[in-house]
């Protein structure tokens, strides 16, 4: 692909790979110019921006918090904590499948980070689908390697102090050791399983 | 003999059909530059040239080459450079215009590139499948793509030999988090040589027509880091859904909607992990082949990067 073709078409935004505890510490957002249309971004404590997500879990529990209309909220749960997603009327797709799917189940969403304020004054982060499919245990495994690999990259290169390395130390001055930890963890859960199914 | 008596004789050769001009005479216009103006000899070379071309009455496109060089397809990343190529055809396309003789697909082990042979160049036939050392062509470039030109100062000569045609696909891998508009069952323009895709019914080019089912996909293979659109034609998107055209011509008549294929679709591969190859065709790569991956093959490998940060 070359630079002159790409440069005509509107870029698409990436979907970033964290794990649930990170995601949930991405409190803070911003927008990189004063255009109502431009996408508002999470900052990610590792140092990235994230518009959107790719994140692949067990969803352990629906339930419609709806008054008037339906509203989903699923919990999505990696190794390292939970990730909630909610979808209503303007996500039918991914209101169906939350609807409809029998918990457990692994399940695969594309989405973006949403952040509100609670009632106590709290920011909670949240996910709103574009897309929830269910899928097969070897994907989410897939998905928690690459996550890990993904968050690794992401704190060897803090040190760089890119522009949103520099954001994120401004912003959270984050303890990348706790994330570090995380990943180990998730993946010795990982080759743990790989092994008792190795004796099985 | 000296570098500049050698360009003299190359340009003379270049000239000796057209113009009455002796070699001694071309030395001395390119002494003349280089020695005494200090025109570094490619220049100077340029520069006598240039001046027997307008003499001549000629274009450029039209000399003898003699400054052309053996090149392998893929080392052909700039225009208007003359080069040798020794290549199959690979595949002939129709012409689109009087003035084309022929068009297609050449290629040896390092690639394939687009060629042209101008009707009025008088070129002998190229063969599909048969392999040619081809002298003095000429290349292109046209929306950022390559391509290669025979003109009438080419020379062709047939090759009793093979070439293992290489390809330049593309490998991607990444999870498929998108599926654009225009996927699914769709119908295309059964005009000859249209196959546009039809917009509720209606051919942009043709207007109504009765138009011919088919399946696509176009996808967004995203790795994290960046993202690829990626098309799967019918082939692909039956191997990567496991539902068939027919399958889904039935699926969309019990409905009596087409978008209920896409949607079917959407549940049955999105979010999941692939790995495709193919060319590419503008912004997209056309995954010509598939493959879904399984469970993670890195874990170890990212476990030490993890306990050595």
């Amino acid at each position: 692909m070359s630079a002159s073709t790409s440069a005509s078409v509107p870029t698409r935004e990436v979907a970033r790979r964290a794990f649930a505890a990170e995601f949930n510490d991405a409190t803070y957002t911003f927008k990189e110019s004063d255009d109502d249309r431009a996408p508002v971004y999470s900052l990610l404590p590792t140092g990235e921006r994230a518009n959107r997500v790719f994140v692949v879990g067990t969803l352990t529990e629906t339930e419609d918090v709806g008054d008037d209309s339906e509203y989903w909220r699923g919990r999505i749960v990696d190794p390292t904590g939970t990730f909630f997603a909610y979808a209503g009327q303007y996500q039918p797709e991914a209101t169906s499948v939350l609807r409809e799917t029998e918990t457990p189940a692994y399940v695969a969403v594309v989405g973006k980070p949403r952040s509100y304020e609670t009632d106590e004054g709290d920011i909670n982060v949240s996910l709103r689908p574009e897309s929830i499919t269910v899928v097969d245990e070897a994907t989410r495994n897939r998905w928690v390697v690459e996550t890990a690999d993904r968050t690794l990259d992401r704190i060897e290169a803090f040190e760089t102090a890119d522009e949103y390395a520099a954001m994120a130390e401004t912003q959270y001055d984050p303890d990348l050791s706790i994330y570090r930890d995380q990943v180990i963890a998730a993946l010795e859960d990982l080759e743990d399983d790989a092994e008792v199914a190795a004796e099985a | 003999m000296t570098d500049l008596r050698q360009h003299a004789d190359e340009i003379h050769e270049q000239f000796s059909d057209t113009l009455d001009v002796g070699v001694d005479e071309i030395h001395s216009r390119l002494e003349t530059l280089v020695s005494e103006y200090r025109v570094p000899i490619d220049e100077a070379r340029r520069s006598v040239v240039s001046t027997y071309l307008e003499e001549a009455d000629m274009d450029r496109e039209a000399l003898a080459g003699g400054a052309s060089q053996s090149a392998s397809v893929a080392d052909v990343d700039a225009p208007e450079e003359w080069l040798d190529l020794t290549v199959k055809v690979v595949d002939l396309w129709e012409p689109g215009a009087d003035s084309i003789a022929q068009v297609g697909l050449l290629g040896d082990e390092t690639g394939t590139i687009k060629f042209t042979k101008w009707a009025k160049s008088d070129l002998p036939s190229l063969e599909e499948g048969s392999v040619y050392r081809l002298e003095n062509v000429v290349t292109d470039k046209y929306e950022g793509r390559f391509s290669v030109k025979l003109n009438s100062s080419t020379t062709i000569e047939a090759i009793d030999t093979d070439i293992e045609v290489g390809d330049d696909s593309t490998e991607l891998e990444g999870a498929l988090v998108d599926i654009q508009s225009g996927s699914g069952l769709i119908k295309r323009c059964p005009e000859e040589d249209c196959t546009r895709v039809l917009q509720n019914g209606r051919c942009s080019e043709h207007g109504d027509v009765e138009g011919e089912f088919d399946l696509r996909i176009k996808g967004v293979l995203d790795d994290g880091n960046g993202i690829h659109e990626v098309i799967f034609d019918q082939e692909s998107t039956e191997e990567l859904t496991g539902i068939t055209l027919e399958e889904a011509q039935e699926m969309a008549m019990d409905a009596l909607d087409t978008e209920v294929v896409v949607e079917e679709m959407r549940g049955l591969v999105l979010g999941q992990y692939y790995r495709v190859a193919g060319p590419t065709l503008g912004r997209y790569v056309l995954a010509d082949e598939i493959e879904r991956l399984d469970g993670p093959t890195e874990t170890e490998s990212v476990l030490i990067k993890a306990r050595s940060i």
